[in-house]
């Protein structure tokens, strides 16, 4: 821990901000996950902790090892990448798993949608 | 070099992978990562992947820029909404009738809509090129058809196709 | 003083982050149906892996950096295999 006594003010601050707002966002995210009522509301929430949340927690990573070891560390910028590009495919799976299974229990939620009707509202979880 | 290197793009980006993984520029590593990533594209080529070709820099970097400040002011809306529900919002599904249809602007449109909270990929039917997407907040008083047209896939079909 | 600040920021950190996996793992018991526990799962994960970056900081070392690429990476195999299951599994093909 001898390295951490040597930060700049200015760096200690700047990460202790960036490492506050991204484990709030991972935070509110995950309560989203519990409040939110149906499956596709759901999937929003935890998109918090994996776009912002992770950001900014990765940047004031570099920003706090380049400083304490001198030199620039970015390999983090990978966690970002991987995570950037597994996501979607994730969500999309799980989305679409979700959607077979209620077609198969007899409820289609994407039912009205056509061209004229370009919207439709999420049905209530049975 | 169509033969010894197919995927010149995507063998930069392995290489770019394998340096920052070894955090070093030694000439080993180079030359690992350089076979590694002639390797890995001719993977691709047995697995029949569409050829990656992008042109102006200008507009990818434009692209991002503008999908950093989508990203964080979504953020910030689903940050809110979570924290204190509006009573009368309507989560909802949109249909949209697309005009991209190359493999990678559909990709890096699924990373767009995914990366931005609010809105997520449901579902899309290639037959009729039409994209289904999943809205937290249809009364947000703009048309996410609309929203998604004008701001992604002018730049997405600049860049791919 | 920059340290006390920054070992503050560390410790809220630690504790914002141990209680979204505590929300996420309550979603994975409360359910209701599979693909919620599911998608509880993928964001326990997502959190496990900021709260060991978080580590790594605390600690000084880059150690924790490689676990965290581990998590994620087999996060989302796990997850994708879930999801295929769920797809798959339920109906006899």
């Amino acid at each position: 821990m001898s390295t951490i006594e040597n930060l700049p003010l200015w760096a200690a601050i700047l990460i202790s901000a960036l490492l506050v707002i991204g484990s709030s966002l991972a935070l509110i995210g995950s309560i989203g996950l519990l409040r939110f009522k149906t499956f596709y509301e759901r999937v929003h929430a935890p998109t918090l902790g994996t776009t912002m949340g992770l950001f900014t927690i990765l940047a004031a990573s570099m920003l706090y090892f380049s400083l304490a070891q001198t030199r620039p560390v970015v390999h983090e910028i990978l966690i970002g990448i991987f995570v950037t590009t597994t996501t979607p495919i994730t969500f999309m799976f799980l989305v679409q798993a979700t959607l077979y299974r209620d077609r198969f229990e007899g409820g289609d939620p994407l039912a009205g949608l056509s061209e004229e009707q370009p919207q439709v509202k999420t049905p209530n979880d049975p | 070099m169509r033969r010894w290197l197919p995927f010149p793009v995507i063998s930069a980006m392995l290489l770019g992978t394998w340096l920052l993984l070894n955090e070093s520029l030694s000439t080993g590593q180079l030359l690992l990562g350089g076979i590694l990533a002639v390797a890995g594209s001719w993977i691709l080529v047995r697995l029949e992947a569409p050829s990656l070709l992008f042109r102006r820099l200008r507009v990818i970097l434009r692209l991002g820029l503008e999908v950093i400040v989508d990203m964080a002011r979504s953020n910030y809306r689903v940050a809110r909404l979570i924290i204190r529900d509006k009573p009368d919002r309507t989560p909802g599904f949109v249909r949209i009738q697309l005009k991209v249809r190359s493999h990678y602007s559909l990709a890096l449109l699924a990373c767009i809509v995914t990366a931005t909270p609010g809105t997520s990929w449901v579902a899309y039917e290639p037959a009729n090129n039409v994209l289904i997407i999943h809205v937290l907040d249809l009364v947000d008083d703009d048309d996410w058809g609309e929203i998604i047209r004008v701001r992604y896939e002018g730049l997405l079909k600049e860049i791919f196709e | 003083m920059s340290g006390q600040i920054l070992a503050t920021a560390l410790t809220i950190s630690k504790i914002f982050l141990t209680l979204a996996m505590a929300a996420a793992a309550s979603r994975i018991l409360r359910g209701p149906r599979a693909q919620d526990r599911v998608i509880g799962m993928d964001t326990l994960y997502v959190n496990a892996m900021l709260l060991l970056l978080v580590f790594g900081i605390g600690s000084g070392t880059t150690l924790y950096f490689e676990v965290a690429l581990a998590i994620g990476l087999l996060g989302f195999v796990a997850t994708v295999a879930m999801a295929k299951f769920l797809m798959r599994g339920e109906v006899i093909e």
